[in-house]
């Protein structure tokens, strides 16, 4: 793969914590405008990768590629600016602020006033939230805060979007509205999204990557994954041993 | 709470009272009660750049007495070696302000949070406290303005009219001085949190790892807000020595640093005219307290303090706004009762 068709690239990326590897060297590639599903059992190292990628953690050893920039030692507003957007697990909002808010918080980080003011209103608009514009978003459904936050990645306009869990707790409409979001927004992003829900996945699905004690197990289609025989038994915790 | 405050009629209602309570309040308080007055005006623009700094940058600063103090003294060493108060005024919100943007730049680039930044703040008002008090020896002048250690400096200079050193500035004028003072800043600093600017402060202040995801750097945000609450400390500062023609360590001193800490909290963080109330409204009872034999002022003072943590921890401007709003607006139905169809 030559540089220019890949968007997100980690060399032997490894974090551990204390005695725990909760990353062991991964090699991660994605393609501009690809859309990755990420699973994995509890604790195979998901979020910390997200974290590492969006430098809410640093990584032990290891580099990390975006478009060509090394963002291994960056700070998280620089890996921002670059065009990396992320809906961290738990909706990490701005409670005390209204939607609308939330939303122009977001969309003021790139644009000027008139611009920004626009294209808030066009993605509350997009996401369904304009009829809750002038709600506070500590008082929302946790469904709509995510929703707020997915407003507020979609209003960076980034060049790739990681996505932790977005269908969590939401309805089944809601989780239909989502898949539909992220194919729309794929148009001229890539996405990566971590999702335990497999109808979900399969609802989105092109490549799916599977996580395990911090390494990768496979990657390949949804279809040849589910067949997959390791992935089967780290699913149902069968131990190696037996 | 940035959406409380849509329109500026708020603002304009708040600027016309100020303004009426400036020019009406010499006409009808006897002057002993306007020195007083004075005074409060003066620690209300210092706990105003604190509640800047606490209540909308979410910064716990336990030192903004230091930011004050240096711009007292900042003010008297230079006022004594020009004669002339012009440069002397811009040093004492000048040198502050730089201060708190070197301690600031070391700690917010460290990351230091929360509790350790009060810890670090408060130590260094003390040790300027320290280091102030040890001045007293005949060595330690500044031009001609010998610094004193815990004596002080006395025979401060009053401000006077730019270049002009023997046109200063009369009791009555420092009054209304401080006062336009205060006003300009609580106008400038509701202009300054509806802009761009402030609503990142505030946004940081809500989620600061939200806000660097989307882009901004909160070290930034929270150092250029922490220095400009010092700069506003050090003006108070600034007009308090003029007010007293004295300044001495005691500015630095815990009771100081305490007594903003009290002001902001009983009036209310999150706000700027919280501040403002909470310090006028302690000043005045201490002052009276202070008048009677029956009670010791600070065990009144302490027992205040408590019951409003426990009984009004939102302090006393957040909670009437809560009353209002709750009698103005109905409780809002959520829009999903609307989807909620009968099958």
């Amino acid at each position: 793969m030559t540089t220019s068709d890949c968007i997100l690239e980690t060399r032997g990326l490894e974090k551990r914590f204390g005695g725990v590897v909760a990353i062991a060297s991964v090699d991660f590639n994605l393609k501009q405008r690809e859309l990755r599903c990420l699973i994995g059992p509890n604790g195979a190292g998901k979020s910390t990768f997200f974290k590492m990628l969006t430098a809410q953690l640093k990584p032990t050893t290891g580099q990390i590629l975006f478009d060509g920039v090394d963002i291994t030692r960056a700070q998280p507003h620089q890996v921002s600016r670059l065009g990396i957007g992320i809906k961290n697990q738990v909706p990490d909002v701005f409670n005390n602020l209204t939607v609308a808010e939330n939303v122009s918080v977001a969309a003021k980080s790139r644009d000027g006033k008139a611009r920004a003011v626009a294209k808030g209103k066009d993605v509350m608009e997009r996401l369904g939230l304009t009829a809750l514009a002038g709600r506070l978003v500590g008082e929302l459904a946790h469904g709509q805060r995510q929703w707020v936050e997915l407003a507020m990645v979609v209003a960076l306009e980034p060049k790739l979007i990681l996505l932790d869990e977005p269908a969590a707790g939401m309805t089944a409409d809601e989780t239909n509205k989502t898949a539909e979001l992220i194919r729309e927004v794929n148009k001229s992003a890539a996405i990566v999204v971590v999702e335990h829900d497999m109808q979900f996945i399969k609802q989105i699905a092109q490549t799916v990557t599977v996580f395990h004690q911090g390494r990768v197990l496979i990657e390949d289609t949804m279809d040849k994954v589910q067949g997959n025989e390791l992935v089967r038994e780290v699913y149902l915790g069968k131990s190696e041993d037996d | 709470m940035i959406a409380h405050w849509q329109g500026n009629g708020g603002l304009v209602a708040a600027t016309a009272l100020g303004l009426v309570l400036l020019l009406a309040l010499p006409q009808v308080v006897d002057p002993v009660m306007m020195i007083e007055l004075t005074s409060y005006v003066i620690m209300a623009i210092l706990a105003l750049s604190l509640g800047l700094i606490w209540g909308y940058g979410g910064i716990l600063c336990f030192g903004q007495s230091a930011f004050f103090g240096i711009g007292a003294y900042a003010y008297a060493i230079a006022v004594i070696n020009f004669g002339d108060s012009t440069i002397p005024l811009l040093l004492s919100i000048i040198v502050p302000g730089l201060f708190a943007a070197l301690l600031g730049y070391f700690l917010f680039y460290a990351r230091i949070t929360d509790v350790y930044f009060g810890v670090i703040t408060l130590t260094v008002t003390l040790i300027l406290y320290k280091v102030m008090g040890a001045t007293s020896g005949s060595q330690y002048v500044i031009g001609t303005a010998a610094i004193g250690g815990y004596n002080g400096i006395p025979a401060v200079p009053p401000l006077n009219f730019p270049g002009r050193p023997d046109a200063a500035l009369s009791f009555d004028g420092l009054f209304y001085l401080s006062g336009l003072t205060l006003l300009a800043i609580y106008v400038g600093l509701r202009l300054m949190l509806k802009s761009r600017f402030g609503q990142v402060v505030v946004a940081i202040r809500e989620n600061e790892r939200r806000a660097e995801l989307l882009g901004y750097d909160a070290r930034f945000y929270k150092l250029a807000t922490f220095t400009i609450g010092g700069a506003i400390a050090g003006l108070a500062g600034c007009l308090f020595a003029n007010w007293g023609m004295f300044i001495s360590p005691d500015v630095f001193g815990l009771a100081q640093s305490a007594q903003v800490i009290i002001w902001v909290i009983v009036g209310g963080t999150g706000t700027l005219l919280g501040p403002i109330v909470g310090c006028f409204a302690i000043q005045w009872i201490a002052t009276k307290l202070g008048a009677q034999q029956v009670l010791n002022a600070n065990l009144v003072l302490g027992t205040i303090l408590i019951g409003f943590v426990l009984l009004v921890p939102k302090g006393v401007v957040p909670t009437i706004g809560d009353a209002f709003r709750r009698l103005k607006f109905r409780p809002y139905v959520a829009p999903l009762v609307e989807q909620r169809r009968v099958p």
